[in-house]
């Protein structure tokens, strides 16, 4: 083989060195990163009599480290293509989308059909009818990345947006805001140097719906693995809480909890009425930090309803013995310890289910509790929270790239006004698609376009206030007419979404005339487009990056890394086939709208990387010519603050003091400097922004003022349990990075845990506890039925004991989707257990998704519709 | 001479699969004969990662053994196929892709089941310890299986037999099924979690979990005593099969029959580990 060219790149789980061919054009391997001597030093802490320094190499995620087979694959769309049966001037065959076949077109015919069509629709149905809708997290890179092209596109097209929810913090944006403010992080606590305080102070670490190895608290691969290691080699105790044994808590081996499905409030009760009836919390900083705390005892010792939530009682709910409930009580109680609720401090998990606002805000109650903020007590992931220099200052993915869009990035916080000097470079924004304008929340786009009106209320990521996620939104928006057209980036939404082949219904009807897929590869919902322009992956085009580094509000992530590294993310190969980078055909799609110019400037996205690199301050310590050469910089951690652990400030009286743009909240926002972002600067176990919205007591009963056990309408007291008695835990993906990895016949089919192969298919795995599969006939790798009323799925079984009896485990974002019969009404081959999810919000007034777990039965398949 | 190595964790490896994917990222696509021709994009498992799982809901525990060609000093297929086989002095084992044209008996002749039949090559493939980038030195110069690994639960050595001798002493190392005597040079740690089985469970007391008792395990050349944490629990490991007496505080708690090792064909796990519950101990 030819001498190899050593190039970088950056992914959602992690930086690498891309060893290619360029005789051939090929590449050939990539690896995790071993940092080299000319790099920064590596930070040290010291605890406990010992020094500790992370090692001088990247981690990658599986989905990384078989990204070639990605690039490579016969499921690469490589050519512009148009469904056979659409004829833009006549038939256009909606109903038959998801059934019909392609045909080759040229890039010219394609981006002509394409212009034309948003050209007729704005000339006859005015703005407000394209809608531009990308998936989660799709190639990493600060110029390709959605909120920066895409956003720039859609403003510079006319275009206006497909919200996303707050899909990762959902009980925490609409239920812990309400308790102790942070909107700005949607609910979720800082994890600022938290690690440090953690091995030097905690004694023990409950894990509460966290599953820190197979999440990787969000992109950052295994770089906290080495952190938690040294916690587990000097004796900190951990404990799991989680409906499956998952594969942290199957690497660190501590006790294991698994709370019947949508109980874990009942359980967190269950230790709080221990604490308060042992006298075994922190009284002194509950009566000074806290608001409406008796009134909420009250109800835990069940003065108010008459039900004491005492460890027995939870274990009624949980099916957690109450021996063993009280002993956690106590034993968390005599030691400082640290809660881990959630993946990431907060999120993910549990709070995603139906019983996500009050879950995440009864972990804020505990750890309020114990003293939240004091020396080894806090809400703290693990994830997060590594000693690194947080004020070197480079861009996140959430802050708008190339688009500047301060409505719909966070480029409004500084990033924007470093980027665009507004004279020889502009940002591009648009009034479609602000606040004021219209907007599609995405969890209801088969709604908005099949029936008459919608309604919801809070436009997807809102962080101002709380007051944000109040606002009433409908459909259609007044003044403007309906969806015309659907321009769909990536296409995850049937594996993703609660009942999710909603949207499969969605495309087959007349009230949708025109869909375009922008996608790299022919799967899920793509073949139901009527043009589908193939984009190539960023191993195609260049970009730059940092890694783990969302921003927006995940306000310094990179601190998951054990380094920051920043990314020139190098051209590797050409694009495939006839394949182009996103930015490329948006910028084709607007020359024929002429707004080529406005939307590019006359720049290449190198050109456009360039750009953004001295709008960081990386010229002040490198030159770009030295950046691209070497292609990634690790930020020293020389000029790194003194360490201000999150909510130490608050817990000793002082005004706060974390670092990080998004951390300090403009002045209007606080009563009090060291307080919180609530009415009383308390934490508020009462709350007062639900109290003065309403609702609370009369049509919105599902969120109360206060934290409590409200069971799950997807749990055992509902009507549906007698005919669906097995409940699945949905949980994200472990190999696959939502539907990234994931079919594309790609390696990762072939790994043991992710699919299994029967007659040549690749079947999605679900897990159900031998006792259950032995009284329904089921054996290892039975292909079964997974249905309720909302649909039916097929999956491989797989036997363990990694769950008990009645809850079963099925990761969700499968990207394949494989209907027996006719789409949107039959069978799923695909996996795709988020046609069995629901779709209702978390409640009337919190638009949040509830598709953590579901009810169903399984049988064996039998090959039927 | 200096000899390659594996030494592989099984208490750090939670089946993350970069090992098996980093292996298909060097080999699917990629020609490096003469090591070896391009892997199929599916179906090898170069790299095999076994599961089990031990105990029974809510006391288990869960492991992964990552299993390659055991690259063994006699090796069953070299002596199989002796034409076939090169075991090169530094132990890398290899399979010649010329000479083992066709024969896809070599595939039956590895007890291990490390390899595999490639149709579009007719040829036997395998784990070659990426002896192309040992040889070459590129980067990573080592094992794809063991750069790849976040835990580092593979880890890769080429070092005096003498000293491997030393490690496997210190370290308590073990080899896969070894009544076969093929002298492999993969050697696995923690090789209990596999291989042996444990009893855990709970002692209650005035329906309270309760800690500091002596709970003892005696029986089948065991004597064990733990003092049981604040959930009453204990968990005794490194068990055989047998007969044992579990004692609370030295009072007869129960007899405990450890069954042997089955495979079900419901279970894809080797479970003969006990859970045997939360147990009041008020009435001993």
């Amino acid at each position: 083989m030819a001498n190899l060219v050593r190039k970088t790149q950056l992914t959602t789980g992690g930086p690498v060195f891309v060893y290619v061919d360029e005789e051939q054009d090929k590449i050939v391997r990539m690896t995790p990163i071993d940092l080299d001597d000319d790099d920064a030093d590596s930070w040290v802490v010291e605890a406990r009599g010992k020094s500790y320094t992370p090692p001088r190499k990247t981690t990658v995620t599986p989905v990384t480290q078989g990204f070639k087979a990605m690039i490579y694959t016969e499921r690469r769309n490589l050519y512009p293509i148009k469904r056979v049966d659409f004829d833009p001037n006549g038939e256009r065959n909606e109903e038959k989308r998801g059934e019909s076949g392609y045909v080759r077109i040229s890039w010219d015919e394609a981006l002509d059909i394409v212009s034309s069509e948003i050209k007729r629709i704005k000339r006859d149905f005015g703005p407000g009818c394209c809608v531009i809708e990308p998936s989660s997290h799709h190639l990493w890179g600060n110029v390709g990345y959605r909120h920066s092209s895409l956003i720039r596109f859609m403003n510079a097209a006319g275009y206006t947006y497909g919200d996303h929810n707050p899909d990762s913090w959902e009980g925490w944006h609409w239920g812990a805001t309400h308790m102790w403010g942070f909107t700005g992080r949607l609910g979720n606590p800082a994890q600022t140097d938290l690690y440090e305080d953690c091995i030097k102070n905690t004694e023990m670490i409950v894990f509460w719906s966290a599953d820190p190895e197979t999440n990787n608290g969000i992109y950052s691969a295994f770089e906290s693995t080495i952190r938690r290691r040294w916690l587990y080699d000097m004796g900190v105790e951990m404990v799991w809480i989680d409906p499956f044994y998952n594969h942290s808590a199957g690497l660190y081996r501590g006790k294991w909890f698994s709370p019947q499905l949508g109980t874990d409030s009942a359980m967190a009760l269950g230790i709080a009425h221990t604490w308060l009836t042992e006298g075994l919390y922190d009284k002194e900083y509950v009566a000074e930090k806290t608001f409406g705390f008796d009134e909420w005892v009250d109800y835990v010792l069940g003065r108010t309803d008459g039900i004491p939530k005492d460890a027995e009682w939870a274990e009624k709910e949980s099916r957690i013995p109450a021996e063993d409930i009280r002993a956690l009580a106590r034993e968390w109680a005599s030691k400082k310890t640290m809660l881990a609720a959630g993946g990431l401090g907060g999120w993910g998990g549990c709070c995603r289910s139906p019983i996500g606002m009050d879950w995440a805000r009864l972990m804020i109650a505990l750890i309020t509790m114990q003293g939240m903020g004091k020396p080894g007590i806090n809400l703290f992931s693990t994830t997060q929270g590594a000693p690194v220099d947080s004020d070197f200052y480079f861009p996140g993915y959430s802050d708008g790239g190339i688009s500047g869009d301060c409505d719909n990035t966070f480029g409004g916080a500084c990033f924007a006004f470093r980027m665009f000097d507004g004279v020889t470079t502009k940002s591009m924004t648009s009034n479609l698609s602000t606040g004021a304008g219209v907007h599609i929340d995405r969890m209801r786009l088969p709604e908005c376009i099949l029936d008459d009106k919608v309604e919801w209320w809070g436009r997807g990521f809102v962080g101002a206030s709380q007051e944000q996620q109040f606002h009433h939104y409908e459909y259609p928006t007044p003044g403007y007419n309906r969806i015309q057209f659907l321009h769909k980036y990536g296409g995850p939404h049937i594996g993703t979404m609660g009942q999710g082949d909603r949207y499969a219904r969605m495309y087959r009807t007349k009230r949708l005339p025109f869909v375009v897929s922008q996608s790299i590869w022919f799967e899920g919902e793509v073949p139901f487009a009527d043009i589908i322009l193939p984009a190539c992956t960023n191993f195609e085009r260049w970009d730059i990056g940092e890694w783990s580094s969302n921003s927006g509000y995940n306000p310094d992530s990179h601190n998951q890394g054990n380094h920051r590294v920043i990314v020139f993310q190098k051209k590797c190969i050409e694009p495939l086939g006839e394949s182009k980078a996103d930015y490329e055909i948006f910028r084709l799609i607007c020359e024929r709208l002429g707004t080529g110019q406005v939307f590019s400037e006359g720049k290449t996205d190198l050109d456009w990387c360039r750009q953004m690199f001295y709008a960081s301050d990386l010229p002040k310590v490198i030159s770009w010519e030295d950046f691209t050469e070497k292609g990634y910089y690790i930020v020293p951690v020389t000029n790194k603050a003194p360490s201000a652990p999150a909510q130490r400030w608050f817990a000793e009286g002082r005004p706060e003091d974390l670092r990080g743009w998004a951390t300090n909240l403009p002045p209007h926002v606080k009563t009090r400097p060291d307080g919180l972002q609530t009415q009383t600067g308390k934490v508020e176990f009462v709350s007062n922004s639900l109290k003065r919205f309403g609702h609370y007591d009369t049509d919105d009963k599902e969120r109360p003022l206060m934290p409590m056990y409200i069971p799950s309408f997807e749990g055992h007291h509902s009507e549906r349990f007698k005919k669906y008695p097995l409940a699945v835990l949905s949980p994200h993906p472990r190999f696959s990075f939502h539907t990234m990895g994931d079919g594309k016949d790609a390696w990762m089919n072939d790994i043991k845990d992710h699919r299994v192969e029967v007659d040549g298919d690749f079947y999605w795995i679900i897990r159900i506890n031998p006792r259950d599969a032995r009284r329904r006939g089921i054996k290892l790798h039975s292909l079964v039925r997974t249905y309720n009323e909302r649909g039916s799925v097929v999956f491989a079984a797989q036997l363990t004991e990694r769950v008990p009896e009645g809850t079963c485990h099925c990761y969700e974002s499968c990207a394949e989707y494989k209907p027996v019969g006719e789409p949107g009404k039959s069978t799923d081959l695909g996996g795709c257990i988020n046609i069995l999810t629901p779709s209702r919000f978390l409640s009337k007034y919190a638009s949040g998704m509830a598709t953590e777990h579901c009810l169903v039965e399984i049988e064996n398949w039998k090959g039927e519709e | 001479m200096k000899q390659h190595y594996l030494v592989i964790d099984v208490n750090l490896c939670f089946d993350c699969n970069n090992c098996f994917i980093s292996c298909k990222d060097e080999y699917v696509d990629n020609d490096w004969s003469p090591y070896t021709e391009p892997q199929p994009r599916h179906g090898h498992r170069w790299m095999n990662i076994e599961r089990n799982e031990r105990g029974l809901y809510p006391r288990i525990d869960v492991s992964y053994r990552p299993t390659p060609c055991m690259h063994c000093e006699d090796a069953p297929c070299q002596k199989a196929n002796p034409e076939a086989i090169v075991r090169r002095e530094d132990g890398i084992v290899l399979i010649d892709a010329e000479k083992a044209r066709d024969k896809k008996s070599l595939v039956d002749s590895c007890p291990y089941g490390a390899i595999y039949w490639n149709e579009e090559y007719g040829v036997a493939q395998k784990c070659t310890m990426c002896a192309h980038l040992i040889d070459s030195g590129d980067a990573p110069g080592m094992p794809r299986c063991a750069h790849s690994c976040p835990t580092e639960a593979i880890k890769h050595y080429c070092i005096e037999p003498e000293e491997m001798e030393q490690m496997i002493k210190d370290e308590k190392l073990d080899v896969v099924m070894p009544d076969l005597n093929t002298k492999p040079h993969v050697f696995y740690k923690n090789y209990y979690l596999f291989d042996k089985a444990f009893v855990g469970g709970g002692f209650i007391k005035n329906g309270d979990c309760v800690k500091g008792v002596a709970a003892r395990l005696v029986g089948n050349g065991v004597d064990e005593t733990q003092v049981t944490n604040y959930f009453g629990d204990f968990k005794f490991d490194h068990l055989d099969p047998g007969e044992y007496s579990l004692y609370a505080d030295d009072k007869l708690v129960q007899k405990v029959t450890v069954p042997e090792i089955g495979v079900t064909d419901t279970v894809a796990i080797n479970n003969n580990s006990l859970n045997l519950g939360n147990i009041s101990i008020d009435n001993l």
